[in-house]
């Protein structure tokens, strides 16, 4: 944690002036947009599976719905036309009540079969995205999304100040504040969840966690802890989804918010560290980063470096789901806390660690107070 | 318009789907008893199930080219049944090897690890296993030999039920009856069911757990082996996302019959089969999906623990 606090800031601030380095790309800019748009992602789903410990597998049908909500107010087919700041509120509000309407049902199913409802609702909610062609467009998506970024401002201006030197627009894609505005969003979500984990709530949902039937003794309601933990779970990802359309300018295909997406979430989530902001993020900007941006800077490399029949095996990005998924085996065989853990969750999965710790304080205690030990016993004697 | 329609229709209507449903249906539920009866042991939802059987269609039509080359349906009929006799032996043994090496590479270790460990390593191995069918056959679907006459055996009745929807019965319901025997008789199943009942008490009595599991990936593997090659032969084409698609479908059965529940996932595999092709025949394909989960979440909310699983008590 310790660690963490240092680095998560100096990333930010690193990603923060990365547009104003003679390094950066106009390419790789938008990755990263990508990138911040799945941690958001990723952080959503975390506060569900994290905080509360329910196991929700369809997390992408959140996603998604954000994204069509926002094509749905932004798009010229139809007439509302919305700002980008109104859509991406109303995003996060329509996700956050179809997360509460969809999970308040099934919140009396035990462990792996919530999981599977939610698996359930997440392909409904593909489905049903792909097949209402009237509203969606079927499988071309809502495009185009030019949203104003205000309310009142119709034409996508350029935030004159924006343009931080003479080449922004060319070397930038076309809403280059996009960049800021969504890790902005990331560090803003990620500053209310450090807050939200130290409050009341927070705490409640830890302890619901650890003990559901304990936690509901000491007072706590635990459907409502598990339907707020969702509503903003989903609200999140509503407004992950639509960051995600606004920065590829349209709703894309539906199959980008299907079971896979759900599922690489929770790898993202867990390959972190389950319950941990910062590695959380770590954990996104590894995995995805290496699916969209590493793979492909290998796969040129590699084919520069050899033009033998062997090219295809060498395609890195052929092997990806391999890589993939050795990776997953290796963390889980030997990290399974992932890789900034937290600190409940790592002495759940080392108790020999936590019991030595434990040893040694107790040794400690008794060394240091005999008497009150003694006075103890004689009480219950 | 309506006349027209109507006659189409008249070759079967719902007698005809519901036929055909209960066919695809037997399909499921054989890929369904391999995540139901390892999920009963060792409570691992095995994602990596439906790409196994994949891999075992794969590994299938490998087979039907290499014996003698390509064995096509004008072939004689003793190529053909010694072809598919020899599938549906060797490409089970295969994909049990397969899934007891998985099971002792990869889920072993993990025996006393949280549940979503374990599940996050499957997910793993299902990657793992989508890429390799990726290398093996490429991104297109590929045909499988079609070995097996369409001709309809029931002409007369208005319905259809061809040779190949016979082999599907003559495969999948021997499979499943010899299964319930073992399961129920045998000393190995036995154990099998002590183990899901209670693995600590089990091997207080002096059953070794790891052969018990071994066992079950086993068994698992094989009947995902089985139903591969039936899909092959019953479908025609096969790509290596199929393990997917199937897999969920199998899984859904799974659940909807109660998972860890041998007759469950029967059950529930045949209220899928008949549900999707209902749900084609009457809402149109692109629905019928959306229809199966839907009826997932509708059965789960009523019945939390399945059609067929046992209401246990939340233990304090």
């Amino acid at each position: 944690m310790s660690v963490a606090r240092y680095w998560v800031p100096a990333l930010f601030a690193a990603l923060a002036a990365y547009p104003f380095l003679p390094v950066a790309e106009a390419n790789r800019g938008e990755q990263f947009t990508i990138l911040f748009v799945y941690a958001i992602l990723a952080l959503a789903l975390n506060v569900v599976i994290g905080y509360t410990g329910l196991l929700h597998l369809g997390i992408a049908a959140f996603f998604g719905i954000g994204a069509y909500t926002v094509g749905v107010l932004t798009v010229p087919f139809f007439p509302l036309q919305q700002s980008f700041l109104v859509a991406a509120l109303a995003a996060a509000a329509v996700s956050a009540a179809v997360g509460v309407m969809t999970t308040a049902p099934i919140l009396r199913l035990r462990g792996d079969y919530f999981a599977l409802v939610t698996l359930g609702f997440g392909l409904i909610a593909l489905y049903a995205i792909r097949n209402l062609d009237a509203i969606t467009e079927g499988t071309k998506g809502l495009n185009p999304i030019e949203a104003g970024p205000l309310p009142g401002v119709k034409e996508n201006v350029d935030l004159g100040g924006a343009r931080l030197n003479a080449e922004w627009g060319t070397r930038w894609y076309k809403y280059p504040y996009l960049y800021f505005v969504i890790l902005g969003a990331l560090g803003g979500v990620t500053l209310l969840l450090r807050n939200l984990e130290r409050s009341r709530l927070g705490r409640a949902w830890v302890a619901l966690r650890e003990d559901e039937l304990a936690s509901s003794c000491m007072g706590l309601n635990p459907a409502r802890l598990k339907l707020a933990a969702v509503a903003l779970g989903a609200g999140l990802a509503g407004l992950a989804g639509a960051f995600y359309a606004m920065a590829l300018r349209t709703t894309g295909n539906p199959a980008a918010f299907d079971f896979t997406l759900s599922m690489t979430m929770v790898c993202c989530v867990i390959l972190g560290g389950l319950g941990n902001r910062s590695g959380v993020i770590l954990g996104t900007f590894i995995l995805i980063g290496f699916d969209r941006i590493a793979t492909n800077l290998l796969d040129n490399y590699l084919q520069e470096q050899f033009d033998s029949g062997a090219k295809t095996y060498l395609k890195v990005s052929g092997w990806r789901l391999i890589i993939f998924g050795t990776a997953l085996i290796v963390m889980m065989r030997f990290r399974p806390e992932g890789l900034l853990p937290e600190s409940r969750h790592q002495r759940e999965l080392h108790p020999e660690a936590s019991e030595a710790e434990g040893e040694a304080a107790a040794r400690e205690e008794a060394a240091a107070g005999d008497p009150g030990t003694e006075g103890g016993e004689q009480k219950s004697t | 318009m309506f006349e027209l329609f109507a006659q189409s229709d008249a070759a079967g209507g719902f007698g005809q789907y519901l036929l055909l449903g209960l066919v695809l249906g037997s399909l499921y539920a054989l890929i369904a008893l391999g995540y139901t009866m390892v999920y009963g042991i060792i409570e691992l939802i095995n994602f990596a199930h439906g790409d196994l059987f994949m891999l075992g269609s794969f590994f299938a039509l490998g087979l039907a080219v290499w014996p003698m080359d390509v064995v096509t349906a004008d072939a004689p009929t003793a190529a053909i049944g010694a072809t598919v006799l020899l599938m549906l032996v060797l490409t089970p043994l295969g994909c049990a090897g397969l899934n007891v090496l998985t099971d002792r590479v990869i889920y072993k270790p993990l025996r006393t690890s949280p549940k979503l460990t374990v599940i996050v390593s499957a997910i793993g191995v299902s990657f793992i296993f989508m890429n390799v069918g990726l290398f093996w056959r490429g991104a297109t679907p590929i045909k499988f030999p079609d070995l097996i006459s369409d001709a309809n055996l029931i002409p007369g009745t208005g319905l259809r039920f061809t040779w190949k929807d016979l082999m599907v019965v003559a495969v999948t319901v021997p499979t499943m009856i010899a299964l319930t025997v073992f399961v129920k008789f045998t000393a190995l199943g036995k154990a099998m069911r002590a183990t899901a009942q209670n693995p600590a008490a089990a091997q207080l009595v002096g059953i070794n757990a790891d052969r018990v599991i071994a066992a079950t990936f086993a068994i698992g593997g094989a009947l995902a082996g089985v139903a591969a090659v039936v899909y092959g032969l019953y479908i025609k084409s096969v790509d290596y996302q199929m393990g997917f698609q199937n897999g969920l479908y199998a899984f859904t059965a799974a659940v909807l019959g109660g998972i860890g529940n041998i007759p469950g996932a029967v059950l529930g595999g045949l209220v899928i089969g008949v549900v999707g092709e209902l749900g084609k025949a009457y809402l149109g394909a692109k629905w019928s999906e959306a229809l199966i989960f839907g009826i997932l979440i509708v059965i789960l909310l009523f019945r939390p623990t399945g059609l067929l699983g046992a209401r246990t008590r939340e233990k304090v």
